[in-house]
């Protein structure tokens, strides 16, 4: 499935928080309108790739292009166009604690538009209604359940009409329902508002019904070890270490059955995060 | 080392004949954290106490083997190794030879130990205290620029967030304040009363309120209340947004922190400290009337001896000193929370931090005035 013009390119990309590097010499590209889906274990770099691309820590080197423009090398305004260009679910929401739903949402439109404080209140309460949260714009974000929170986080990404939305392990922490709801969010957001979706997951079943397209990232080698459609690849992979995602083989050999059950707690080393 | 006597074994811990030079040590029953904590010392000062060839464990009684039991048995084989005896492990049901192997990896330390990002026992280095300094710089600098910013263009300021903070740091302090002056006027004056008295001075304790009040105090005890109180919340505020994400939230949507949260928090400080200060100063004042009329002294000559001896140009003073220890205390709190680390406890350690580094900046910051004050004749 190859796109002409791709609305994220990434070359070169290499993240270290200390002397090692974490992800090295990572490229790809995301076409517009696709769901592109980051995967891998715990601790291989999902997140770490997630807060390269929205400009939150700069990388050793590469380049981060998003709606054609560079964002690691970006300052002062440039930046803030970029950033104006995206919208970012955090993994907990962070929904700001101190203002209603509604206010959340309505928040980048008050800081970027002139728009009257009523036009603000209708356009928040359409967003909501996107993620199916029309009636709970006079809510505190407290009061709101997980799997709202995270609906609720994503309309507010949505408030300035980006063309990419980053979106950090939205099934995380929520039931296998809830999970599947907030899947269909992203979903019909995708195919109706031709929005392009970035995620990070790890859950399978989730996986396999939004993405589009995933690469699987490996903390070995601390890069790309696999890219493609999902179902094929759980379907047809050979590759051993695609095969351990989608299988979800342990790597450490689990006890045989009458072991204590305190056996199964200890980790080896490389299950840490 | 004392060798253990035989016969003071535990229960399900023996030591059954053997040959020469081989000590056997057999374990029977359950092999839990409850019973090898029994074991533990006298299994291995039998294998620390002789000089033996060989070291077998028997454990075809063993019914249970949990984590503890495992321990015992690695930390035997280590033991026994490290005298350079050998070590010989029979009758372990099979079912646990994988844990075994687990637990000797982890003891052995062929898993290469990953220590944290944090580099723990560096302590306070040069490299450190330029990094500090330099976050203490950027941040003095966006602050500025934000407020610079707000004086120009009024509008852009977030005024409902103003006010809710001004609400927050002056009218819900005020039974606080308002006490603790009061309960200050009334001390000062009825010790300075009592040492006076001797020599008739009494009457001079009104001139020396209002000063010390009106010039030290006030702002003084104001700015250690908004550290303490208010301080501590912009910290701890700030601190879990950073926890929650909330932070990275706002960066990603292109708001600076320091513009929507630290402003506004350091306009309303500014805003509602001299009020604070006016209201200090009143109580203080209250309490030392109390005394003088107790003391059978008419309300007039009081307030006429206060305010014969207090100037304008003190009052002004006192207005400069609490903005300034306001500007300090509100921003190094703020400065705090945004430095927050992740998790429960770096929150606290922020709001610890704040409050502590507040004191320090006003009292340093109260030296100073000190001083000019005295240069210039204030």
């Amino acid at each position: 499935m190859q796109q002409p013009e791709p609305i994220i390119t990434v070359r070169g990309l290499t993240c270290a928080y200390g002397p090692e590097p974490v992800l090295k010499d990572v490229a790809f590209d995301v076409a517009p309108g696709e769901v592109f889906v980051v995967i891998g274990r715990s601790g291989c770099g999902k997140s770490t790739l997630l807060k390269h691309m929205i400009g939150l820590i700069l990388p050793v080197s590469g380049s981060i292009n998003l709606n054609g423009r560079d964002i690691v090398s970006a300052a002062g305004d440039d930046r803030l166009e970029i950033l104006k260009g995206i919208g970012v679910m955090y993994q907990g929401g962070a929904l700001f604690g101190s203002m209603t739903v509604a206010k959340n949402v309505g928040l980048p439109l008050e800081e970027y538009t002139d728009l009257p404080e009523e036009a603000i209140d209708v356009v928040s309460r359409v967003k909501l209604s996107l993620v199916g949260l029309e009636r709970f714009g006079g809510v505190m974000p407290s009061e709101l359940s997980g799997g709202m929170v995270k609906r609720a986080a994503i309309a507010r990404a949505m408030a300035l009409d980006p063309a990419i939305l980053f979106l950090d392990e939205p099934s995380a922490g929520l039931d296998p329902v809830t999970s599947a709801e907030l899947d269909r969010v992203i979903r019909s957001l995708a195919e109706n508002l031709g929005i392009t979706f970035v995620i990070v997951s790890h859950e399978l079943p989730s996986i396999l019904s939004i993405a589009d397209r995933v690469i699987l990232l490996d903390d070995q080698a601390k890069g790309i070890v696999a890219e493609g459609d999902p179902r094929e690849m759980h379907a047809g992979s050979k590759d051993p270490r695609v095969r351990r995602f989608f299988d979800r083989e342990a790597r450490v050999p689990a006890p045989t059955q009458q072991a204590p059950a305190q056996a199964r707690t200890i980790k080896s080393p490389e299950e840490r995060p | 080392m004392a060798q253990t006597i035989p016969h003071a074994l535990p229960k399900g811990l023996e030591t059954p004949p053997a040959p020469p030079g081989v000590l056997c040590l057999r374990l029977t029953g359950e092999l839990n954290a409850r019973s090898v904590a029994l074991f533990w010392e006298p299994a291995l000062a039998l294998v620390r106490g002789g000089k033996h060839a060989a070291l077998r464990v028997e454990l075809a009684g063993a019914e249970y083997v949990d984590g503890a039991g495992m321990a015992l048995l690695v930390k035997l084989e280590a033991v026994a190794k490290a005298a350079g005896a050998g070590v010989e492990i029979i009758g372990l049901p099979e079912r646990y030879a994988q844990l075994l192997d687990l637990a000797r990896r982890a003891e052995s330390g062929d898993a290469e130990a990953i220590t944290g990002g944090g580099k723990p026992g560096q302590g306070l280095n040069f490299h450190v205290l330029l990094q500090s300094l330099r976050v203490v710089v950027n941040f003095v600098g966006e602050v500025a620029l934000v407020l610079y910013d707000s004086l120009r263009h009024p509008r852009t300021v977030r005024w409902a967030d103003v006010l809710h903070s001004a609400l927050a740091i002056g009218v819900e302090s005020m039974p606080i304040l308002l006490l603790i002056g009061f309960l200050m006027g009334l001390i000062m004056s009825f010790q300075s009363v009592i040492t006076l008295q001797r020599f008739g001075g009494e009457i001079y304790v009104p001139n020396m309120l209002g000063l010390v009040m009106f010039r030290e105090m006030g702002p003084l005890v104001t700015a250690i209340l908004l550290a303490a109180r208010s301080g501590s919340a912009f910290a701890a505020e700030i601190g879990t947004m950073r926890v929650n994400e909330e932070l990275d939230a706002l960066t990603t949507m292109g708001i600076s922190p320091v513009r929507f949260l630290v402003g506004p928090r350091i306009l309303s400080s500014l805003a509602v400290v001299p009020i604070m200060t006016l209201f200090f100063n009143f109580a203080s004042l209250v309490g030392g009337a109390l005394v003088m009329l107790s003391i059978g002294f008419p309300l007039v000559t009081f307030t006429s001896r206060v305010f014969a001896n207090v100037t304008s140009a003190d009052l002004i003073g006192s207005f400069i000193k609490i903005m300034v220890f306001s500007m300090l205390v509100a921003g190094v709190s703020c400065l705090r929370g945004l430095r927050t680390g992740g998790g429960a406890s770096a929150v606290g350690r922020s709001t610890t931090a704040a409050v502590v580094s507040g004191l320090i900046l006003i009292t340093v910051a109260d030296g100073l005035f000190a001083v000019l004050f005295y240069y210039f004749k204030i």
